[in-house]
């Protein structure tokens, strides 16, 4: 049962001054490298569009691990899945209305 | 009911929530405060949704190749960031008992947060008076909703914040503290990951 040690595993899911300082040197690498390639262009630009977004994602998982102390102990696994849920939701929320938004766009020839 | 148990090691009673002032229906706020930030995830996916929509529709104004400027929010950026590993630090010392620590900590990343907000009021004085208000076109109505947006959570978490540092000056590091303190934690970090969204999405994404 996950309430069985759920005190032990709380303590353990405040993290500790080295998980916070991991988290915060790889915040600082994936935030510096993509303004860093966007300030200073020097990569084709569907390349560089790419590298940023894979960056924001790594980086979101990066804050989720190090400072929402998300994993996969038993006592937060009621907050993984609920975190699971509401992406998926976001993802068709935000990829349904992108794509509906855009199809009018070409089909009623907008321009 | 057994739910008279309440010493830190060990458990409650199966499937009893309702045992309030206990450390459990602490970590029971924690989580529903949890499931209040997934739906705050969906406010801010939807105005997202909204912001991709009308990015180009830029009305003969400017685009935001022409108004962002990446120092800048890089600036902005660092400002957040440290305020989330100086609240990090708030909550070791909130559980190591160490209370002036814990007030110093809040203090220092309410000043780091109230910096971000500061630059942030100040980037959209400068657009406004420059006439690139949210009505000028779909796209800075998009833009100033989404950042706007996520400014006035931020705003809403420092004057939490300020809350919680004359709480715990007055009334201590309680368990209600505690369990108060965690729920900002998650907001305040969860703020910082919306933010690496909108500096990719909106300024990154919209120099390049």
């Amino acid at each position: 049962m996950a309430n069985a040690h759920s005190h032990d595993s709380h303590d353990a899911g405040h993290g500790s001054v080295k998980s916070y300082a991991i988290g915060f040197i790889l915040s600082v690498i994936l935030t510096v490298i993509p303004f860093g390639l966007v300030m200073y262009p020097s990569l084709p630009k569907a390349l560089t569009l790419w590298i940023v977004l894979a960056f924001a994602v790594i980086q979101v998982l990066v804050h989720l691990v190090y400072f929402l102390h998300l994993d996969r102990s038993a006592a937060q696994r009621n907050n993984v899945i609920a975190f699971v849920f509401a992406a998926i939701v976001i993802v068709l929320l935000v990829g349904l209305s992108l794509w509906i938004m855009f199809s009018i766009h070409t089909n009623m020839m907008a321009h | 009911m057994s739910n008279l148990v309440t010493n830190a090691g060990h458990t409650h009673v199966d499937g009893h929530g309702h045992d309030d002032h206990h450390h459990d229906s602490g970590e029971m706020t924690v989580f529903g405060f949890w499931l209040y930030l997934m739906t705050d995830c969906i406010l801010f996916a939807s105005i997202f949704a909204a912001y991709a929509v009308l990015v180009n529709n830029v009305a003969g104004g400017p685009s935001g190749h022409d108004i962002f400027e990446l120092p800048y929010v890089l600036g902005e950026t660092a400002l957040l960031l440290f305020s989330s590993i100086t609240y990090g630090f708030a909550m070791l010392a909130l559980f190591k008992g160490k209370k002036n620590q814990v007030l110093g900590w809040l203090a220092m990343t309410f000043l780091f947060g109230a910096g971000f907000i500061g630059m942030e009021i100040n980037e959209f004085h400068m657009l406004i008076s420059e006439g690139f208000g949210p009505s000028r076109s779909g796209f800075l109505s998009g833009f100033f909703t989404l950042v706007g947006t996520h400014g006035l959570h931020v705003t809403s978490g420092l004057i939490w914040m300020a809350i919680m540092m004359y709480q715990v000056q007055k009334n201590g590091l309680t368990a209600t503290n505690k369990t108060r303190l965690s729920c900002l934690s998650l907001f305040w970090h969860f703020l910082d990951v919306v933010w690496i969204c909108v500096f990719t999405v909106v300024y990154l994404m919209g120099t390049m």
